[in-house]
């Protein structure tokens, strides 16, 4: 059975439609690629399945492990084992960046009957994590995300799906704004993360990221819907021929990557 | 302070808001220099003290209460308001088998236990009852240390020469309308005094506690900190829900001569009515200190609670090398107003301030940061610094910040930053994704704004400080 099921999902901001009927099964274990033009909808998509309140559902049906995704909200999906690694992570000002993933980890182990991790096992968790993204404890302390620079938030975000072990990532754009050291720690990261009962899917705008993190399945978004699957040949194609080959207006070479 | 203290003070909505039924000795409503004369006789005080009384009544019958503060309320009837209430008991003789077993247990669920066996780990806590002191712990370990805290009625009569001198001494009688009042009727509060070069073995701390309906709560705090002592001092403060308002105008008094170092911090948790704006304390209080050569002033405070919240809390830098600081957090929700800031006033040469204000506004709050910064001639080289942030939750809130700074000596150096922001529905997404509830995220990501002012508060108290920023704001957002 699929980890993630999405059928005929179509939302709107405002009065704005912008996904318009996405299908996509992922099952545990797989790796999916999300590939598309700026504007095309991955992080609509990423934001709606992880409960963003700004969008509207307005047709289609979300299954996860069985429940009904879209009647949660995002902290029960979260809670559910739905992880979303933001493409612009946020900052929390005065709220440490320890602080702040214990009383994740601990609201997520309460809602599973688990006993909650004191201060010092978390710690010894979070070192052992940390080591995965290579990021240092001095770091740990600061407040979340601020000040950091943008490879350091993207490694963060890894960080804390390490720590949170989610059942479904849901990565956007991760590799973005990162140069060639960062990505193949993020990636790194990510591979060690890899396991048969979770699944990801991962968003991106570029091929590159691809080369490290080997999808099961590629699937190009393109206006709200998704236009072509394929296997992990179809990312290729694309960076050989660009989204212009696929007929689709916001035609832009994909090859250069921004650092 | 322990966890079962903290649950039992954050528990669903105001947990504080209980009556305690206890026998009081009660003026009736109404003021003239009639009552004035009663009260200082009921007390058995000296001469000095009831003509500086009278001098006071006679002065505020000359005054006109202030409107320029930026809070809306229905004109006070002073003839209305009882002056003088006191739970019935024996005069207090330093036991507490003496004190009405019904106080006890009111201190008891408010957290504050005075049973010699269960005393706060080294905090000496002075009980005020409906502006009477009924307790105070850990006498005797201060007495050896050489520090007189008391009652202030106590200190009137075993220390007249100290209250003789040092009362008024920061606040004129002739302050303001308030501090006037305050002056001619205070009927008790805190007192304390550290000799030179001592450092004040313990925290000390006074729990105020309104109780009786009708009645105005005037109390009079006076400490002093001769040279080079040091005293770290917290005030607590908490009343019965009521449907009707009720004043609260106090005066505190602290001076730091050389070398003193005062800190004074206060958890206002006062009823501040309910969602629809009934009810609730008036909480119109004169705080400043004076700062000697070489002294340090700083105060910290939570401002939580009180329906409406006007005070200032300032320090007269008259020394040279004397430093002032105020740190602030105050939260208005519901219909709750706040008009709170602070005044530093440069003499000494070299002297240095730091003003931290964080201002929460939720519902349909209104919270205003007013703040003073002077700097006289004589201040050479003075400096200043000031940040005042707000930080609004949902739209029916307001926040105003009024800084007004006035510099005679070019010398100075005076910095102001502000911000305003709202709480950010990406941030609350990005809590809430990882698995965080909505209520304990607005409580994280407000106490994160107001860290800067918390790790200024004694660390039990910082605790006690953050866990009530979270209940004040429970339904808050969403
Ligand atoms: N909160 C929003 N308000 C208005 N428009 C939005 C919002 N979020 C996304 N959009 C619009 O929806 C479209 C898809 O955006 P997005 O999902 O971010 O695309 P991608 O991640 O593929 O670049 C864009 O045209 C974008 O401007
Ligand atoms: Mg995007």
């Amino acid at each position: 059975m699929a980890l993630l099921s999405v059928r005929n999902l179509h939302a709107r901001v405002g009065d704005k439609d912008i996904l318009k009927g996405i299908d996509l099964e992922v099952g545990p274990g797989e790796v999916h690629a999300i590939m598309g033009p700026n504007g095309s909808g991955k992080s609509t998509l990423a934001g709606v399945l992880a409960g963003r309140e700004a969008y509207t559902v307005t047709q289609g049906e979300v299954s996860f492990d069985g429940q009904d995704l879209l009647s949660l909200p995002a902290e029960k999906r979260a809670l559910a084992g739905v992880f979303l690694g933001f493409q612009y992570p946020v900052e929390i000002p005065g709220v440490g960046n320890l602080h702040f993933l214990r009383t994740a980890l601990n609201a997520q182990r309460r809602s599973r009957g688990l006993e909650e991790l004191d201060a010092m096992d978390f710690l010894q968790l979070a070192r052992e994590k940390a080591k995965l993204v290579q990021l240092d404890t001095a770091f740990m302390n600061r407040s979340v995300n601020e000040g950091f620079s943008g490879g350091e938030k993207k490694r963060n975000e890894i960080f804390q799906m390490a720590v949170l072990q989610p059942r479904l990532a849901l990565l956007d754009e991760t590799d973005s704004g990162l140069d060639i050291d960062a990505l193949r720690i993020v990636a790194g990261g990510v591979n060690a993360l890899r396991s048969k009962e979770r699944g990801m899917v991962v968003i991106t705008h570029y091929q590159r990221l691809l080369d490290y993190i080997v999808p099961d399945r590629v699937h190009v978004m393109a206006a709200g819907r998704i236009v072509r699957s394929g296997g992990r040949e179809l990312a290729l194609e694309l960076e050989e021929k660009g989204y212009g080959w696929l007929g689709l207006e916001q035609a832009k070479a994909p090859k250069e990557a921004r650092s | 302070m322990s966890t079962d203290t903290l649950q039992e003070l954050t528990r669903k909505g105001y947990s504080a808001g209980f009556v305690t039924d206890v026998e009081a000795d009660t003026l009736p409503p109404g003021l003239d220099e009639d009552v004035i004369r009663q009260l200082s006789r009921k007390k058995g005080e000296p001469s000095f003290l009831l003509e500086w009384r009278l001098k006071s009544y006679r002065h505020w019958l000359t005054m006109k209460e202030p409107r320029w503060q930026a809070v809306r309320y229905a004109p006070i009837d002073y003839q209305a308001i009882r002056y003088y209430s006191a739970p019935k008991q024996k005069p207090k003789k330093g036991s507490l088998d003496e004190v009405d077993p019904e106080i006890l247990r009111t201190y008891e669920k408010l957290g504050i236990p005075l049973h010699e066996q269960k005393l706060l780990q080294n905090v000496a806590v002075d009980a005020v009852f409906d502006s009477v002191s009924v307790a105070t712990t850990f006498r005797d370990k201060l007495y050896k240390a050489g520090v007189i805290f008391c009652s202030f009625s106590e200190a009137v009569r075993e220390h007249p020469e100290l209250v003789e001198r040092y009362l008024g001494s920061v606040v004129p009688y002739s302050d303001n309308f308030f501090a006037a009042l305050n002056s001619a009727v205070f009927s008790d509060g805190s007192f304390c005094y550290v000799p030179k070069g001592v450092r004040c073995p313990m925290e000390l701390s006074t729990y105020f506690r309104i109780n009786a309906a009708d009645t105005g709560q005037f109390e009079r705090t006076l400490l002093v900190a001769d040279e080079g002592a040091t005293v770290s001092y917290l005030e607590g403060c908490t009343a019965p829900m009521r449907d009707t308002n009720q004043l609260h105008a106090a005066v505190v008094e602290l001076v730091a001569l050389d070398g003193a170092n005062i800190k004074y911090s206060t958890v206002q948790n006062w009823y501040p009515g309910d969602a629809e704006g009934r009810g609730g304390i008036f909480n119109f209080v004169t705080k400043r200190g004076i700062a000697h050569r070489d002294a340090k002033i700083s105060w910290t405070q939570v401002e939580t609670g009180s329906a409406i919240t006007w005070k200032y809390p300032s320090v007269i830098l008259k020394g040279d090398n004397a430093v002032g600081e105020f740190y602030s957090v105050a939260l208005t929700n519901h219909r709750q107003q706040a008009d709170t800031g602070t005044k530093m006033v440069h003499i000494g040469k070299n002297t240095r301030s730091t003003i931290v204000s964080k201002g929460i506004s939720a519902g349909h709050g209104q919270n205003t940061y007013r703040g003073l910064v002077k700097v006289l001639k004589s201040a050479q080289d003075a400096r200043n610094y000031t940040q005042c942030d707000s930080l609004l939750l949902g739209d029916k809130c307001g926040a105003h910040t009024l800084p007004y700074i006035e510099v005679k000596n070019a010398s100075s150096q005076v910095e102001h930053e502000a911000s305003t922001s709202k709480i950010g529905e990406d941030q609350l997404f990005y809590c809430r994704q990882r698995g965080i509830s909505q209520e304990d995220a607005v409580s994280m990501i407000v106490n994160g704004f107001c860290r800067q002012v918390f790790k200024e508060l004694p660390m039990e108290f910082a605790v006690e400080a953050q866990k009530l920023l979270g209940v004040s704001l429970e339904g808050s957002v969403g």
